[in-house]
């Protein structure tokens, strides 16, 4: 198991490799649909500062306000590959070092991560109120009007467990299964 | 019985589908986790599957942050009144998201604005069926929006697959959805299947197979081989767990029916994520039993 301070650096991301085991600790931001498109064409300054060196998460969680204070009630991740059509943007724009998310992302993401060095961190989906246990506090939430689900929500995790599925060498385990499967879906339905 | 009662009955009933995963499921999980092999990725999300189920149940946290649509069929002595009926789910399904049961998951398409209660337009989706006896049985799960979007509907014949309109038309379709789902709708998924029909009540009769037991058998004796059949097979792909590779890809395949058009050949698949949440409660007099 790999323990990850956030903000991280690039040589840190860069010894990642898929099938790695990593928990993640310190401080990082939730941003799902309307939260991509959002940065990528509003390019709002107050979140630069949050996403540099560090990790965006999709995820749309289910939070409480009691208090006056915010908290995670259950926060586990959300499909990632709609944000395919940001996400490469997002890591050079920002200078993002990982994606928190499920089920990987496509070429054009793997390719910004090799360029830029970040990596894809795969969660369980479905495991959100277990996930939601080391997300300690709610330091801010930008957006709100997105609704709760879509807000950015800026978090502190402490050892938040994730896999490495896509790293910063052109590797994604989603291809890897994704080509062994259709080998053996092709034999299954052939004749 | 009284509105505000009943209300507070479907109150704990949409309480219990959200919480507390369902024992046939949890018992395929835990199958899966044995399954699978030692130092594994796949091992070890089935153990954090585990525990965050053991952890749902104990303090009433919603199994997944995404509590999907909730869809509701609701059975009703003949004659019965449903439109009090009818308000008093509404009214629960807000309450459910107040207390954080339920997140708000209703988005007007035109303003983007969340209604922050899960009420709009078709939410709840409630389906109503009156019939002959005295009780009324409430069902609904919490269907999630990640492995609604791999559901699909193929209409046969299908040349890229190779897929005729029989059986093993049939049998083609649903191993491409589920090799098309790959990890995306949390596998290990349940691919719910329905043939036939036209495009909308096929997908329903696909959605009904959701409310099935794991461990059920199909009473017609050729759907039970073909999903017998399909659930070895899917799991031959090799996806596992989460798309991490594994030997776990489908928890069970369930198939049902309809007749359908000359024209037509419908094979409408709903997927179901492995945290099939479903909840059942039956109202007879003032007894009041839950089920999952
Ligand atoms: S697919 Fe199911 S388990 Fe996965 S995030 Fe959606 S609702 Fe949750």
């Amino acid at each position: 198991m790999i323990k990850i301070n956030l903000p991280t650096d690039e040589e840190t991301i860069r010894a990642l490799h898929i099938g790695d085991e990593v928990l993640l600790t310190g401080t990082i931001v939730t941003a799902r649909d309307t939260a991509h498109k959002y940065m990528v064409t509003e390019k709002p300054n107050d979140l630069a500062p949050l996403l540099k060196d560090s990790v965006i998460y999709h995820c749309g969680p289910i939070v409480s306000h009691e208090g006056g204070k915010w908290s995670m009630v259950c926060a586990g991740p959300t499909t990632s590959i709609r944000e395919e059509p940001f996400e490469a943007e997002v890591i050079k724009m920002y200078g993002v070092r990982g994606v928190i998310g499920k089920g990987g992302m496509g070429p054009k993401t793997l390719a910004a991560c090799k360029e830029f060095g970040a990596v894809y961190f795969h969660t369980a989906g479905g495991c959100a109120a277990s996930l939601a246990q080391t997300m300690e506090e709610v330091l801010d939430v930008k957006k709100l009007e997105f609704g709760t689900p879509e807000a950015f929500w800026v978090v502190r995790v402490k050892d938040f467990p994730c896999l490495v599925t896509m790293d910063s060498h052109g590797q994604s385990l989603h291809d890897m299964v994704e080509k062994k499967s259709r080998a053996v879906l092709e034999e299954l339905i052939k004749s | 019985m009284d509105p505000k009662t009943l209300q507070t009955n479907l109150l704990e009933l949409i309480r219990r589908s959200s919480t507390d995963m369902p024992p046939d499921i949890e018992v395929a999980i835990r199958a899966g986790y044995r399954r699978e092999e030692k130092g594994t990725p796949a091992k070890s999300v089935f153990k954090s599957m585990l525990d965050s189920i053991e952890l749902s149940r104990r303090k009433s946290i919603a199994l997944c942050q995404d509590t999907g649509s909730l869809v509701w069929n609701i059975y009703y002595p003949d004659g019965s009144e449903i439109l009090p009926v009818t308000k008093a789910i509404e009214n629960a399904i807000a309450e459910a998201t107040d207390k954080t049961w339920l997140r708000p998951n209703a988005v007007d398409i035109v303003t983007g604005k969340n209604s922050g209660n899960n009420l709009g337009a078709g939410s709840p989706i409630l389906h109503f069926h009156p019939w002959k006896k005295k009780n009324w049985e409430f069902s609904m799960m919490n269907k999630g929006g990640g492995c609604e979007n791999c559901g699909i509907q193929y209409k046969l014949p299908d040349s890229r697959l190779g897929a005729g309109r029989d059986l093993d038309g049939v049998y083609k379709c649903v191993l491409d959805a589920v090799f098309q789902a790959q990890g995306k709708g949390c596998a290990p998924g349940i691919p719910c299947v329905g043939i036939g029909g036209n495009r909308d009540s096929g997908m329903e009769c696909a959605k009904n197979q959701i409310y099935r037991k794991l461990d059920d058998i199909n009473p017609d004796q050729i759907l039970a081989k073909l999903e017998k059949k399909l659930y070895q097979d899917c799991n031959k792909l090799g996806i596992g767990p989460m798309g991490y590779g594994g030997k776990t890809t489908v928890l069970g395949v369930k198939i049902g029916t309809l007749h359908r058009l000359p024209a037509c050949y419908f094979v409408s698949i709903a997927y179901m994520c492995w945290s099939d949440r479903r909840g059942n409660m039956t109202i007879s007099g003032n007894k009041v039993t839950y089920s999952n």
